[in-house]
């Protein structure tokens, strides 16, 4: 007997390639109202296609583009300060080559034909197209670097596999970074060194834990309270270091000690009530890790006296700005719309209903309302002199609104994930927590990612609607810009080229959505 | 044994830690003290906010004059009527926006979302051009570009545009002709009554035909009499009135419509139908490949195929998801504040500059789109409920 292995029974079925006759009849001409209809599809489409052109070649005058792209791009940044823009730039697209590289790092040949032709493609755009002649020297960098960074993130991505990993950390910190460049100021009071030193407290204070408590636990066989005191006693005399500058501004000195005292007292004995004793030493260890790495980083910030021309919100405007708000609104609306998905399908009563009145009030009432009443209602609800700047306002107002509606997409995700799901982690013994952001929530969002990112598209073209609230982001420096007297009519050239830049962002929004479908699609 | 039923219970710290139901009214009540903190922060400083401008909380302002002019209302208004009327003669606009946007972007996208299953390719190109191009511009910017870019560059009414005496178009509006005659509602409700027995005639039509075997000609030829009544009727008694273009601009007779509402029509249709042209394409999709085969077996021809086969079968999943673009276009309506269209947000606005009360406006403005969309979702559930599967 022999047995023979079935041959693969699935062979695709053969293409036909028509001919371009038989393509034309089977499409276009196929019976009598098909072939009606093409003619008067296809004449009016020539009629509009020729109106277009010779409207655009003879009637438009492009001058408008070229001669404002700074405000378009930029607001009224200062000139003087374009380099940072440029830094700006730069540093986004290294970081995005970098991912590229990194995440193409298994494909063959990574300058494929196509994307050599994409890179041509847009070299000479940058060369021939008159808004960007200009500084097509500093845009032909930029393509560079992209390339560059690629190739260095495909180099590195091979040799490192942890390297996606950080990708991400990477451009968390570019966010800060670029809030910096952007706004300016001292560098010892920016947000990112913030961020710088409170990381590196977290790591420093993980260091310790890791290597000098299983130290202190092996020469002590029983540490007892002593060290854990001694320990605290230590992290509270650096609290005491840091604190009371915070206050100097408010209080005349004597006051400032006095409060930090007492609240350094407070602390201190609560934690030594609420801690479990076998943790003690752990915590204090850590503690003092991270309060002495603050308070001798801030130290050292508060002598480097780095600073860029700090540059009012006032002044920021253009495409930065609408890509600065709509990240912001993205980032912070999509763990609030999680939690509030989250709220709604709670078995807690409390948590449920209050999810549900924010969502369903906030999803009644036009985003404009939200807006302008945020403009004029945030200061009002606010203690007197705390008045959030206008950016921070709008971020705001759309993080509100947008919120809403990411949960009710997330729910829609949550709701997709069978019961069974749940209660098998919950014999696994996982508790709520665990559960939801273990098993729940992993399959829920792949299900959701199409409506959430159509949510972010959304979000980045309601950030149009700040220009009627006086924000002089990409439409509203349109406006102003249309409002000049030598651009007076110019109304369809700016709309078009807005509306072209605008769709371009969206457009591949939703195409990098279909993408992350595809690959996170394991059903087969 | 001795049970210890007697004895009081002790509370054992551990044991309590590790309930969950412990855990859940924890949770619950700190929740709620955080919020209520929040929230008294708020308010707190709201009050004091408050009594510092001098301003208490009220809507007694609602009944003092208004004060500023509505530049076109349905109803009758005068800037020293209070702004209760002005707000509802904002509501009135917002309607009027609304109601007729919604006709219009369904007929859009039911006729787009159709289109891009259409046999012919330059059509099914051509509707999905529409869709991407559509739905990826904002729509406040195809707001400006209609207003501004098309029906701005329309000549000044000094020139204005006479199709025919049909259409007259001008920078200012476009006239239309409208009825006229004083007794066009009575005919409309015969129009109506007539549609109405139109369709019992239909259904018994059909019931003639599924059980008794019956050709249903009598029934159709009732149907083609009533067809003819009705558009005698609808041609000849509504008194249709064209409008007359005047020396120097303007027209008189027809139906006036601001270049600000025909602007924000066009806006909101186009970016609506968009959306609502893939709601349409997905529940088309959704419909199982059989159908369509078995259809085709039958030798239905393709109009036939969709209207009797798939479509109604696509209804199912596609009203669902309509419900919120309707939502979506009535609270979208509120953007034709921006080309200074007299809807309900622009008079609230203007009333909230004039007295200063963000509050009481913002609360109104809240609880009125609360109610539209209330509305449209109570009108949605009973068509869902129509179309749904009826199981036994």
């Amino acid at each position: 007997m022999t047995t023979t292995t079935p041959e693969k029974m699935s062979v695709a079925p053969e293409v036909k390639r028509l001919s371009a006759g038989a393509w034309l009849k089977k499409n276009l001409f196929s019976d009598w109202f098909n072939s009606l209809l093409t003619i008067v599809v296809l004449s009016v489409l020539a009629y509009a296609v020729y109106g277009l052109l010779s409207w655009a070649l003879t009637v438009a005058q492009w001058a408008v583009i070229p001669n404002n792209i700074g405000l378009f791009m930029t607001g009224l940044y200062p000139g003087d300060q374009y380099w940072r823009m440029w830094v700006l730039l730069g540093m986004v697209c290294a970081l995005a080559g970098l991912s590229w590289g990194v995440l193409a790092r298994n494909l063959a040949t990574l300058f494929s034909r196509n994307v050599l032709i994409g890179f041509a493609v847009v070299c000479a755009g940058f060369v021939l197209f008159p808004p960007t002649r200009p500084s097509s020297p500093k845009l032909l960098l930029i393509v560079a670097i992209v390339a560059a960074t690629a190739w260095a993130g495909r180099t590195l991505g091979r040799r490192m596999t942890g390297l996606g990993q950080w990708l991400s950390s990477l451009w968390f910190v570019s966010y800060f970074v670029s809030i910096w460049l952007i706004g300016g100021g001292p560098f010892n009071q920016s947000l990112l060194s913030w961020l710088m030193t409170l990381v590196a407290g977290l790591a420093v204070g993980w260091q310790l834990v890791t290597q000098l408590v299983p130290v202190i636990n092996e020469r002590l066989a029983k540490p007892g309270q002593i060290v854990a005191v001694l320990l605290s006693a230590a992290a509270a005399a650096t609290l005491l270091l840091v604190l009371p500058s915070f206050w100097m501004q408010y209080f005349i000195p004597p006051v400032a000690w006095l409060v930090s005292v007492a609240i350094v007292g407070l602390l201190w004995a609560a934690a030594f009530v609420i801690i479990p004793r076998r943790f003690q030493v752990t915590f204090w260890a850590f503690a003092i890790g991270f309060l002495l790495t603050l308070a001798i980083l801030r130290l050292l910030l508060g002598l480097v006296g780095f600073s860029f021309d700090p540059v009012n919100t006032n002044d920021w405007g253009g495409l930065v700005l609408t890509l600065l708000m709509a990240v912001s609104g993205i980032a912070l609306c999509f763990p609030l719309g999680v939690i509030l998905a989250l709220g709604r399908r709670s078995s807690l009563p409390v948590v449920k209903w209050m999810s549900i009145a924010y969502i369903e009030l906030i999803r009644g009432v036009p985003l404009i309302a939200i807006l302008f009443m945020g403009q004029v209602m945030i200061p009002l609800f606010l203690a007197e002199g705390m008045r959030p700047d206008r950016v921070l306002r709008a971020i705001i107002g759309l993080t509100i609104f947008s919120a809403a509606y990411l949960a009710e997409n997330v729910r829609a995700g949550l709701q997709a994930v069978p019961r069974g799901q749940q209660e098998a982690a919950a014999s696994l013994g996982l508790n709520t927590p665990l559960t939801l952001s273990l098993i729940v929530l992993p399959q829920a969002l792949k299900v959701a990612i199409p409506a959430i990112v159509g949510q972010f598209i959304s979000l980045f073209q309601d950030t149009t609607l700040l220009a009627i609230v006086g924000l002089a982001e990409l439409l509203g420096i349109s406006r102003s810009i249309l409002a000049n007297p030598n651009y007076l009519g110019r109304y369809t050239e700016v709309y078009l080229f807005i509306g072209i830049i605008y769709w371009f962002f969206c457009y591949a929004m939703s195409l990098g959505s279909r993408k992350i479908e595809e690959k996170l699609n394991t059903e087969h | 044994m001795v049970s210890n039923a007697g004895e009081p219970k002790k509370i054992n710290l551990k044991q309590l830690l590790r309930d969950d139901r412990f855990w859940k009214i924890a949770f619950q009540v700190v929740t709620v003290i955080v919020v209520a903190v929040i929230l008294g922060y708020f308010l707190a400083n709201l009050t004091s906010n408050l009594e510092q401008q001098g301003a208490s909380f009220g809507f007694g302002f609602l009944s003092s004059p208004a004060g500023f002019s509505i530049g076109e209302s349905a109803l009758a208004y005068r800037p020293n009527d209070p702004y209760g009327r002005a707000l509802f003669v904002g509501l009135v606009n917002t309607l009027n926006l609304v109601l007729i946007g919604v006709l219009l972007a369904t007929l859009t996208g039911v006729t787009a979302g159709v289109a891009s299953f259409s046999q012919n390719w330059l059509v099914h190109k051509i509707s999905r051009a529409y869709v991407g191009l559509t739905r990826n511009v904002p729509l406040l910017l195809q707001l400006f570009f209609w207003y501004f870019a098309v029906y701005g560059v329309l000549p000044t009414p000094q020139e204005q545009l006479n199709l025919g005496n049909f259409v007259i178009a001008s920078k200012r509006g476009v006239y239309i002709p409208w009825p006229s005659s004083s007794a066009t509602l009575a005919w409309l409700v015969v129009l109506i009554t007539l549609v109405i027995a139109g369709a019992f005639v239909w259904k018994w039509r059909t019931k003639k035909i599924v059980e008794q075997g019956d050709t249903g000609q009598t029934q159709l030829t009732i149907l083609g009499v009533m067809t003819v009544v009705g558009l005698l009727i609808f041609l000849l008694a509504l008194g249709w009135q064209p409008p007359q273009a005047q020396e120097g601009g303007g027209a008189t007779g027809g139906l006036r419509l601001s270049r600000e509402y025909v602007a924000a029509l066009t806006a909101l249709v186009f970016y609506t139908g968009a959306f609502i042209a893939e709601i349409v394409r997905a529940g088309i999709q959704s419909v199982s490949k059989g159908q369509w085969e078995a259809a085709r077996s039958l030798g239905l021809t393709s109009g036939l195929l969709m209207r009797l086969v798939v479509f109604p079968q696509a209804l199912r999943v596609i009203i669902p998801p309509l419900n919120s673009e309707f939502m979506n276009l009535a609270k979208n309506s509120s953007l034709a504040f921006a080309v200074a269209y007299p809807e309900l947000y622009s008079v609230a606005n203007t009333t909230f500059n004039q007295t200063g009360r963000p509050i009481e406006v913002f609360l109104i403005l809240m609880a009125t789109y609360l109610i539209i969309n209330l509305v449209i979702t109570l009108g949605m559930n009973t068509l869902n409920k129509t179309v749904q599967f009826k199981e036994r």
